[in-house]
């Protein structure tokens, strides 16, 4: 095996410059080795920057501080070797098949013969065969992601990249498409040397790799990172990948509100204005409320149980679970769910008792809901402009963060009857129409 | 583009000769031969034009036709290269993009014959004494009738080109050639194919009126339908003006049969959404194109050729960072947004000097007045258009048979210039001695009204069957059906036909407010006129006065009004 690395990555930082002239940083101190033979999983939420990494590393962008380079030598725009699928397939809807397959090669410059007869070659191994003049818009999902994965294997990169290949997938094309990856990938029949590879899904992460790193959110950094030795093909029942899944678990919930903490205060459950905030639907919040207080729950669970019980992604389940934490309807710790004893009340109750529950814990619990009251309340006239939260929020998140923040606690806002808003106008005011 | 793929494709089949081969030669063979034929005299010396004056025999009309359709062409090649530079600058340098959008939208408001006067000088001055000039000149006002909104379209498209296949071309190291062929222009093609289509409707209008070019004491009249018809108007011939509108007729038929179905069916490919079901335009003339062998050979070595230019190495450019500009070295913006504020106000000052050089203040004023008197009309007829096309629109899309028939056919009268028919009106004017400051007015949206039309019947097709069915199940009905249900649904595409039809009344306004017939003149008060009068008298302070004061009242009612309600529709009333 070669002694230099295929990919270093070293003290890499990416930051973006708000308006008012400080920075959000989005990636921070990650530390990253790559050899021949690994394929290496990114693990992290929307928002821990792991496709922000993967873009580094494909040279699409560049770090604020940091190197990043490839076998030895600096990365400093897209480089040969390295070559990239993506998470929604990316593929040119007006060629066909092989043309897209094609295309790579000929940007190399190849002469006409050879990038005909690797193409062919591409499209055979990744089981495409007879789809050569097909065009993207008549294909399933799953076969598009292969025509991705072939576009990407026919230029014989060093390193594939892979951004959440599987996530627009449906689970079982997802998981035949896995499998087909993994054989030809143990049979040494692809072309490449190394993989990384971004998901937000667990199960995925074990069953695919060799090393998994976990990355906190904002900003992004690499709070653990886990060996899995398991032979292949692995087992989704073996206890010994449970334990890794649960293991993982423990690394995301535990290490992120203390990776937090000591990054800024206001980012412990619901304590200051400028927390970023996921749009939640009420639904869901009503709805795993009650499933933790229903059998066989009983009022507390295992993270991984349940989202693998409800099919739910882990990003999802911990947008919810954490909205829920956040208004303390829960306590998670450990990789465990436990309702608390408001919790327990807000699952039990009639809809108007929910509503008035969640109003009390909304305006207690919320800053950003608190304040939006608190200044609807003082106002004489009690309506006030959505650009005047705007520009509050926009002082602590890039300005599509605080478009989102808003609108998640508009949504609770209205459940909860804490207060009106009227996008058309984009208005805030107390008034609901009677 | 398909038949470059079928070269290469699978299994490529030693196919011979078939009988598609024959109609692709056909129509490649014709289309040669037709170029060489309408170009012909093209560098002879203008006296030729007065050695053989135009005459009002109908058999004349094909070689007309032939010459004014060679012009429509040629300003559509112009206004292409046009696009494919001026909206591709102004998308990737975000200096360029402050100025050059903009000025792309204060040009699309200047009215087109407004061009023509200002530049024929200058044009005729290229080539002396040459037809060529005064070709020149022509194909200059068609161009910029067709120009502005096709930049304009695909700038818009560089702008929303998808983040992810920007990033996999970037990934396989395209080179900045190879991602405009391959990427921008694909993505962006459906949507000017169909800026096309609208800017040859517009171009059809001003071709006539530029043919027969006359600022001053430069008369050119080049041979084309628009001069034929304006013979006409001269010897008050209705039997000829009929003859030009059915040749007009014609030649949008086969213009839209020879290149836009096939262009339309072509550019489907390109559209981004991938569904299915949808049955796609079909074309006879890119079947023959396609199915032919011939074609298919000839065009080999070209796709050959073309491919190799992508091989150029990729120049190791640094990435695009979207979103961020961690260098952007602000105070170097300030300083090019102040060169730029200087550099206008400088025009600005030129102008003004040169207007009040030749024009006093209180004319200025008045021509201000002239401009409101326009804008009434224009607003008033806009108004009386929806009324009546609103309703039949809604009808008519709701009913799919009906819009079958219908919705070309309203297409097709977008397309067709209505300055044909003003011989007709004004001289029912004459006859009956109407009041031209009223009955002058119709013919300014005489052949704009259409796009409320064909809008509103596009609209009403797309209105989901649920939507409707919800409507009858709860039994909503009458006045209530109209404003909850039909109105808000059509309504955005009922504003995108209302602002095409505004910007190309104003533009009519030129031509409609003072019509001739033979020696009967009838002029009606407004801004039109006033720039039509300055024309005649090649009073330039006058023509330049009138042109800015239209652009300025075009500019404002576009934001005050057009672009509020447009947003206001997108925010509200779009479906989905």
């Amino acid at each position: 095996m070669n002694a230099v690395p295929l990919l270093e990555v070293h003290g890499v930082r990416r930051a973006f410059a708000k308006p008012d002239g400080s920075e959000l940083l989005v990636l921070d101190g990650v530390e990253l080795s790559l050899r021949e033979g690994q394929i290496v999983g990114l693990l992290g939420r929307s928002g821990s920057g792991k496709s922000t990494l993967l873009r580094l590393i494909a040279g699409l962008a560049r770090p604020t501080s940091g190197q990043i380079s490839y076998l030895g030598r600096p990365v400093n725009g897209p480089a040969a070797g390295i070559a990239m699928v993506f998470q929604g397939f990316a593929l040119f809807p007006w060629l066909t098949v092989l043309a897209n397959v094609q295309i790579g090669l000929e940007a190399l410059g190849l002469p006409e013969p050879e990038v005909r007869r690797r193409a062919l070659a591409a499209i055979d191994l990744i089981g495409l065969d007879g789809f050569e003049s097909a065009y993207p818009r008549e294909l399933s999902g799953g076969m598009r992601q292969r025509v991705g994965f072939a576009r990407a294997l026919v230029v014989h990169p060093n390193i594939l990249l892979m951004d959440e290949p599987f996530s627009a997938l449906d689970v079982l094309t997802a998981e035949t498409l896995r499998n087909d990856f993994l054989d030809l990938w143990g049979e040494g029949q692809l072309p490449i040397k190394a993989v990384i590879l971004v998901t937000h899904n667990i199960e995925e992460a074990v069953l695919m790799c060799d090393r998994i790193l976990v990355f906190s959110t904002n900003p992004g950094r690499i709070v653990g990172e886990i060996a899995v030795d398991l032979p292949h093909p692995r087992d989704r029942l073996d206890p010994a990948f449970r334990e890794l899944v649960e293991r993982i678990y423990v690394t995301l919930t535990a290490r992120a509100p203390a990776a937090a903490r000591a990054a800024r205060s206001e980012h412990f459950p619901g304590s200051g204005i400028g927390t970023m905030l996921a749009p939640v639907s009420t639904n869901l919040l009503a709805g795993l409320s009650e499933t933790l207080a229903g059998p066989p729950y009983d009022g507390a669970a295992d993270l991984p149980a349940i989202a693998s019980a409800l099919h739910m992604e882990v990003d999802d389940l911990f947008h919810v679970a954490e909205t829920l934490q956040m208004l303390r309807f829960v306590e998670i710790e450990g990789g465990d769910i436990r309702l608390t004893e408001a919790g327990k009340r807000f699952a039990a109750t009639s809809l108007d008792e929910r509503k008035t529950l969640f109003q009390r814990h909304l305006l207690t619990y919320v800053a950003l809901a608190a304040h939006i009251r608190r200044v609807l309340d003082e106002r004489e006239s009690h309506v006030a402009p959505k650009s005047r939260f705007l520009d509050e929020l926009e002082d602590h998140m890039t300005s599509q963060a605080a478009e989102q923040t808003l609108g998640a606690v508009v949504g609770w806002g209205r459940y909860a009857e804490a207060f009106a808003y009227d996008d058309h106008r984009q208005m805030f005011s107390l008034e609901n129409p009677a | 583009m398909s038949d470059r793929m079928r070269s290469i494709s699978v299994r490529p089949a030693v196919r011979v000769l078939n009988r598609w081969d024959l109609l692709a030669a056909l129509l490649v063979l014709g289309g040669l031969v037709f170029l060489a034929e309408a170009s012909r005299d093209l560098t002879q010396p203008l006296a030729s034009l007065d050695a053989s004056p135009a005459s009002l025999d109908p058999a004349r009309l094909p070689w007309y036709a032939a010459r004014t359709t060679l012009r429509m062409l040629a300003a559509m090649v112009l206004s292409l290269l046009f696009t494919f530079t001026y909206a591709t600058w102004a998308a990737r340098s975000r200096r360029a993009e402050l100025v050059l959008v903009p000025l792309l939208d204060i040009l699309q408001s200047v009215p087109v014959l407004g061009f023509i006067s200002v530049t024929v000088v200058f044009f005729m001055a290229l080539a002396p004494g040459r037809v060529l000039g005064a070709e020149f000149a022509a194909v200059f006002a068609i161009f910029t009738s067709q120009a502005w909104n096709m930049a304009f379209s695909f700038y818009q498209s560089l702008r929303t080109v998808p983040a992810e296949l920007i990033e996999a071309s970037q990934c396989f190291r395209f080179s900045a050639w190879m991602r405009f062929w391959r990427i921008e222009v694909p993505f962006a093609m459906p949507a000017l194919v169909w800026n096309m289509m609208m800017s040859m409707s517009g171009g059809w209008f001003f071709v006539v009126a530029a043919e027969a070019i006359s600022v001053g004491h430069t008369t050119v009249t080049l041979p084309g339908i628009g001069s034929y018809i304006a013979l006409a108007i001269a010897r008050r011939d209705l039997a000829a003006v009929g003859w030009a509108i059915g040749t007009m007729l014609i030649v949008i038929l086969v213009y839209d049969q020879l290149l836009f179905r096939p262009l339309v069916a072509w550019a489907d490919r390109f559209r981004f959404e991938q569904e299915l079901g949808v049955t796609p335009p079909r074309s006879w003339v890119l079947t023959a194109l396609r199915r032919s062998v011939l074609v298919a050979r000839l065009s080999a070595p070209a796709a050959a050729v073309w491919r190799l230019s992508f091989r150029r190495r990729a120049p190791r450019v640094a990435p695009t960072d979207s979103g961020d500009h961690p260098v952007a070295r602000p105070w170097l913006d300030r300083l090019w947004a102040a060169t730029v504020l200087v550099l206008a106000a400088l025009a600005l000052w030129r102008i003004a000097a040169f207007i009040l050089a030749g024009v006093s203040l209180s004319e200025v004023a008045s021509a201000f007045g002239s401009a409101t008197v326009t804008m009434v009309r224009v607003l008033v007829l806009i108004a009386l258009a929806s009324l009546v096309w609103v309703p039949i629109g809604v009808r008519v899309g709701l009913s799919p048979r009906l819009a079958r028939i219908v919705q070309p056919a309203a297409q097709f009268l977008a397309a067709f210039p209505a300055n044909l028919l003003f011989p007709v009106a004004v001289s029912a004017i004459v006859a009956f001695r109407l009041n031209p400051d009223i009955w002058l007015s119709p013919l300014m949206i005489l052949g704009t009204q259409w796009y409320i039309l064909f809008n509103v019947i596009a609209g009403a097709s797309a209105l989901p069957s649920e939507l409707r069915d919800v409507g009858t199940n709860l039994g909503v009905g009458g006045w209530l059906w109209w404003r909850k249900v039909a109105l808000p649904g059509v309504f955005p595409y009922y504003v995108t036909g209302a602002i095409t039809a505004s910007g190309g009344s104003w533009n009519a306004s030129i031509v409609a407010e003072v019509a001739t017939w033979g020696d009967h003149r009838l002029e009606a008060h407004g801004l039109g006129a006033y720039i039509a009068r300055a024309t005649e008298a090649a009073d330039f302070h006058r023509i330049v006065l009138g042109i800015a004061v239209m652009s300025l009242f075009v500019v404002i009612i576009n934001r005050a009004l057009w672009r509020p309600l447009y947003w206001r529709a997108e925010r509200k009333f779009r479906l989905g």
